[in-house]
């Protein structure tokens, strides 16, 4: 039989569990965590100066304008709920799957997802051009007529399935912090943080019964969130699917979209996996080269299915022998915005072989640089979707260029501050990994306790 | 509602799951086992019956479904059926993503809405036994009101199943 590798290593007793778990929320912030957290901030603060300006003087700050109508802000919308992508599966998908190895990254792949969503959320919002209105966008009774939203738009499903997402996700992820704010609450030395961890626990009280209702939820908001994350990404795609545009029109985009989703979220996971192992010392016990290596493993894997759907898409627009299917295929990797093809996929189909050498999957600054690299890869693929398929349309007198401003660019960076202030924010005032759920896991790969089973 | 009664503490989870076993056996109907984290093997011992969240899930799901049927459908080709390209007032194949998300929506939330209900969440400040119990230490709780409750007679079986420390509490 083969032996398990242990998932937390140094044999820690539940007790050292929660005082390792527990212990970047109850000292003082480093140094590293206050840097990295002004700087995040400010970039927050430009992304709101961005946005208000983008809002108060108008959408045609961005580069959005003949014949590329969709720019920046979809691009980044669906980067950003592709990133999402993987946090669901690590913290769902691998949990219905039994995979052991996910506990100690879901809770943060989770609050990853949360934050990205939350990220998303605003472009399309946005993108609207007048979002004070947004709220059309729901169907309630109103004085026009009442005229109703279209419910056979690609565009409508997206509101419902990115909001149910939105709260799914969010709900999934309270309800795993729940006993780890108990943990906190009773830990707490002073009376403020008391009643602050106190009320977010909802005086959960650990008892047998409320653990037996408690994992059977669990497994249901996993049963529940495994089909929704893959409806997500399917329906994100039917916004370009369902349209009839060369480039766009293509029954593959569902899965490729979802293999693009998880490819780029996990290495959004490992990015920010280095750097919390290497900000909180006590978590590399947890978070363990192992897990970093499955993780890497998983890139390379999804990586090559987007490459063979890069592939795939190419061959078939050459043997449909739809001459404005072929022409945008050429066009894309020759034309105008060949220099973003080929980046795409060097990015996403060359750099992740990287990984089939064990010493380069196991060795952090490389997959850390190379995780970089499938973030930007992974940008522009959406990039290339979204505005090569625009720029050359079937009437040459017609075409144009995207008229890249440097609001797009602000729009795109700030969002890096949104996000990370969110993601920052967390890892100082939440349990970054779950303490409820390694405890149960403590003693797998340690023989002598009886750990495999 | 917080009732006096004895509580015992253990360190290890094999001992508590046990204690737990005789602690039923002994008669008690109305202990309660409190832990950190999820024991495997400790329904079984506590005799506690399956969860009835699923039924709950089940029937809200379906709810959701028939929700986002009669939405799309009474919006689209009832109230105020709008000619959109020359399809039908009623296309049920755009309606199934609709269909499809609210199906998960209701079921989730009602699930959790289940669980607070089970489990009489949220309750402001619950008194506990030990503040070490979410972190390392096991306990059972006995109430006064329960069968046969003699405190001399379950504090000498606490002591005599490792209970590293036995008290009249609250829980």
């Amino acid at each position: 039989m083969m032996k398990r590798n242990v998932l937390v290593i140094g044999n820690k007793s539940l007790k050292d569990v929660t005082d390792d778990i527990c212990a970047p929320v109850e000292r003082f912030p480093s140094k590293g965590w206050v840097g990295m957290f002004l700087g995040a901030k400010m970039l927050l603060l430009f992304y709101i100066c961005i946005l208000a300006s983008v809002v108060g003087i108008g959408i045609g700050l961005l580069g959005v304008n003949h014949p590329v109508f969709w720019g920046t802000m979809i691009v980044t919308f669906v980067f950003w709920i592709g990133i999402g992508h993987a946090g669901t599966l690590i913290s769902a998908i691998l949990f219905l799957f039994r995979q052991k190895w996910r506990t100690s990254v879901a809770r943060t792949a989770e609050a990853m997802t949360v934050f990205a969503v939350m990220t998303a959320g605003l472009f399309p919002l946005l993108h609207t051009g007048r979002p004070w209105l947004d709220y059309w966008l729901f169907p309630y009774p109103n004085q026009r007529g009442p005229l109703w939203v279209n419910f056979r738009s690609p565009l409508l499903w997206d509101v419902f399935a990115v909001s149910t997402y939105a709260t799914v996700s969010m709900v999934f992820w309270y309800i795993g912090l729940v006993p780890d704010f108990a943990t906190l609450k009773d830990r707490a030395k002073n009376k403020l943080r008391r009643s602050v961890y106190g009320a977010l626990s909802l005086g959960w009280r650990g008892t047998a019964k409320n653990w037996s209702h408690y994992e059977m939820l669990y497994l249901l908001l996993a049963g529940l969130s495994t089909p929704l994350v893959l409806s997500v990404h399917t329906i994100v795609s039917f916004d370009f699917a369902v349209s009839g545009l060369p480039g766009w029109h293509t029954t593959i985009f569902p899965p490729y979209f979802v293999a693009g989703a998880i490819f780029s979220g996990f290495a959004m996971v490992v990015t920010l996996m280095t750097l919390v192992r290497i900000g909180f010392k006590e978590f590399q016990n947890y978070i363990t080269l192992d897990h970093m290596e499955v993780m890497n493993k998983i890139i390379m894997t999804t990586g090559m299915m987007v490459g063979y759907a890069y592939a795939s898409e190419f061959f078939i627009a050459w043997y449909s022998g739809n001459q404005y299917e072929r022409f945008v295929f050429i066009n894309r990797a020759f034309g105008p915005y060949g220099w973003s093809y080929w980046t795409m996929v060097t990015c996403n189909v060359i750099i992740p072989q990287l990984f089939w050498f064990k010493k380069l999957r196991r060795s952090i600054p490389v997959m850390f640089v190379v995780s970089i690299f499938v973030n930007i890869g992974m940008w522009f693929e959406r990039f290339v979707i979204t505005v090569t398929s625009l720029h050359r349309d079937f009437l040459p007198s017609n075409w144009g260029m995207y008229a890249w401003s440097w609001f797009d660019t602000g729009v795109l960076v700030g969002s890096f501050g949104m996000f990370l202030t969110l993601f920052l924010l967390y890892l100082r005032l939440f349990p970054a990994i779950s303490i409820a759920e390694i405890k149960p896991v403590l003693n797998v790969g340690y023989d002598d306790k009886g750990g495999h089973h | 509602m917080a009732s006096k009664g004895i509580a015992g503490i253990w360190l290890e989870e094999h001992a508590i799951l046990n204690a737990t076993r005789k602690t039923r056996e002994s008669g008690s109907t109305k202990f309660e086992v409190i832990s950190a984290y999820p024991i495997h093997g400790m329904e079984e011992a506590a005799g506690i019956q399956r969860s009835w969240i699923p039924y709950v899930t089940m029937v809200a799901g379906s709810v959701g479904l028939i929700s986002g049927l009669l939405l799309t459908w009474w919006t689209s080709a009832v109230d105020w059926a709008v000619n959109v390209g020359g399809k039908p007032f009623f296309s049920l194949p755009a309606f199934i993503p609709i269909m499809f998300e609210l199906t998960i929506l209701f079921a989730a939330l009602a699930s959790v809405g289940a669980l607070f209900y089970a489990c009489k969440m949220p309750k402001i400040d619950p008194p506990s036994i030990d503040p070490d119990l979410t972190s390392h230490k096991f306990a059972i709780f006995i109430p006064h009101n329960d069968t046969g409750y003699d405190e001399a007679k379950l504090e000498k079986m606490f002591k005599d199943l490792g209970a590293v420390e036995v008290k009249k509490t609250e829980f």
